[in-house]
């Protein structure tokens, strides 16, 4: 669907900048545009309040949770909005493990949980057990029930992604949570929310908004009906006692836009997505000699595909990209604030330097990413002549 | 003897950063017979993952790590073409 106020075709070759790192942001949808700035003018009061606008505020509060609840497929009581996904997902996690403190200390997870699942885990102070994944990056419900046996005592909880955020491959997680029984799953969806649907089996989830074309600052926490959560922070007298801090209601609203409108194009973007993705697939690998493109190749995220480049240096292929007019994100060691590997790339045991990670916009065109086809085996192969490696 | 000792040719990378060992391996391994041993010594974390992949990458036979006097990790390549 096109929009007013969507972007006009861009111009390709010299000269065309291609955002190309919607898994980074998706740039705001022009339906959450429209909302936001209508609701900046209703939305300010305090939705605690019983006068007229405290009222009005709430109406729209509500509103924002029930439209998100029936686009994810939950109940209306299993959305809280929180400030960021970053923050859904340390709610989340931390009040599944304190709501299960009496049950155990330990958490299971997969080797390539995002940082803000690890850097939870660990503050929490529970035993964190890593759990391997397979070449695509991919935890077998094997592993897990291995993982379970091997465990002295029932862990507290395990932790799974949805999907990858950095190579895109799905992960099983309803066969997972079928193997875990008894044990609570916490399932990041921050990279997938709004681009596929929720998988079944988690107790809790996090989401974020600026993922799937809502403002920045708006996550979603989600804890299923009847699963134990205990508020791991101060608690507040809000209208969601899962949350804290007075309610952005424009965003929250606008997010609700945004992911509603997703739902009603996804099946169309995503199927023009993939197709793209598979384009640029099956063309890097072609193209540029000595290439590892990773992740599953078919059962992924619709609109991201990352691959990795012998003798190339992370930050120079980010940067020489962006002289030609294409932003795009980079795992590689070279390019983060550590010199550490992407502990992503690096627990599926595919080359970490020379990464690029490429992720689709809803407006992403053709012509954009045949551009990119068409400049990236010039750049590699020239980044390649400075080492003095023709390949 | 250790493989490292018996290798038939040492690049000493530490110090540098990824990706500079694995460009040093691909420039020089060539400097070896076919079945000859490569040790490359590096401080770079990211080594232990990139030379395996670029053993698989390359159709060469990672062997495996080793770790030299002074505790830095070498890592053993066989030319296999």
């Amino acid at each position: 669907m096109t929009y007013a106020s969507d972007p006009a075709p861009r111009a390709s070759g010299a000269g065309a900048q291609r955002y190309l790192d919607a898994a980074s942001s998706e740039p705001l949808h022009p339906a959450a545009r429209e909302v936001l700035l209508a609701a900046l003018d209703q939305g300010y009061a305090d939705p605690r309040r019983l006068h007229h606008q405290g009222r009005s505020a709430r109406l729209l509060l509500d509103n924002a949770r029930e439209v998100v609840a029936s686009c994810l497929g939950v109940r209306t009581d299993e959305v809280t909005f929180t400030t960021s996904g970053t923050d859904a997902v340390h709610r989340g996690l931390l009040g599944l493990l304190s709501g299960r403190s009496r049950h155990g200390t330990g958490l299971l997870h997969s080797a390539v949980e995002h940082s803000a699942v690890l850097h939870a885990g660990t503050w929490s102070g529970a035993e964190l057990t890593g759990l391997p994944v397979d070449r695509t990056g991919r935890l077998s419900p094997a592993t897990v029930r291995s993982a379970l046996a091997e465990a002295g005592s029932s862990p507290a909880a395990i932790a799974l992604q949805a999907a990858n955020h950095e190579v895109g491959t799905l992960q099983p997680v309803t066969e997972i949570a079928d193997e875990a029984g008894d044990v609570p799953l916490f399932m990041d969806a921050c990279a997938s929310a709004g681009c596929t649907p929720l998988p079944a089996g988690w107790a809790v989830a996090a989401a974020s908004a600026h993922k799937w074309g809502g403002p920045a600052g708006v996550g979603v926490m989600l804890v299923r009906k009847g699963v134990r959560w205990r508020n791991p922070f101060p608690g507040d007298d809000r209208i969601d006692e899962r949350g804290s801090g007075f309610e952005n209601v424009p965003a929250a609203l606008a997010s609700a836009a945004a992911l509603q409108a997703v739902v009603a194009e996804r099946e169309e973007t995503t199927s023009r997505q993939h197709r793209l993705v598979a384009r640029v697939r099956e063309q890097v690998a072609l193209t540029v000699p000595d290439v590892e493109v990773v992740g599953d190749p078919d059962d992924r995220l619709p609109h991201l595909v990352t691959f990795s480049c012998l003798y190339v240096d992370g930050e120079a292929l980010v940067t020489a990209l962006d002289r030609e007019g294409f932003g795009i994100a980079s795992g590689s060691a070279c390019t983060a604030s550590t010199l550490a590997p992407s502990h992503v790339l690096e627990a599926m045991g595919v080359l970490t330097h020379g990464n690029v990670r490429l992720s689709l916009s809803r407006t992403t065109t053709e012509q954009e990413v045949e551009d990119f086809l068409a400049t990236l085996p010039r750049v590699v192969r020239a980044l390649r002549a400075e080492v003095g490696l023709d390949t | 003897m250790t493989a490292a000792e018996g290798a038939a040719l040492e690049l000493d990378c530490r110090g540098q950063r990824c990706p500079l060992p694995v460009i040093e391996l691909g420039r020089r391994h060539t400097e070896v017979p076919v079945g000859g041993t490569i040790a490359v010594a590096s401080t770079d974390v990211a080594a232990r993952v990139d030379i395996p992949a670029w053993c698989r990458m390359r159709g060469q036979e990672y062997v495996g790590e080793e770790t030299a006097p002074d505790g830095v990790p070498v890592f053993l390549v066989r030319r296999s073409r």
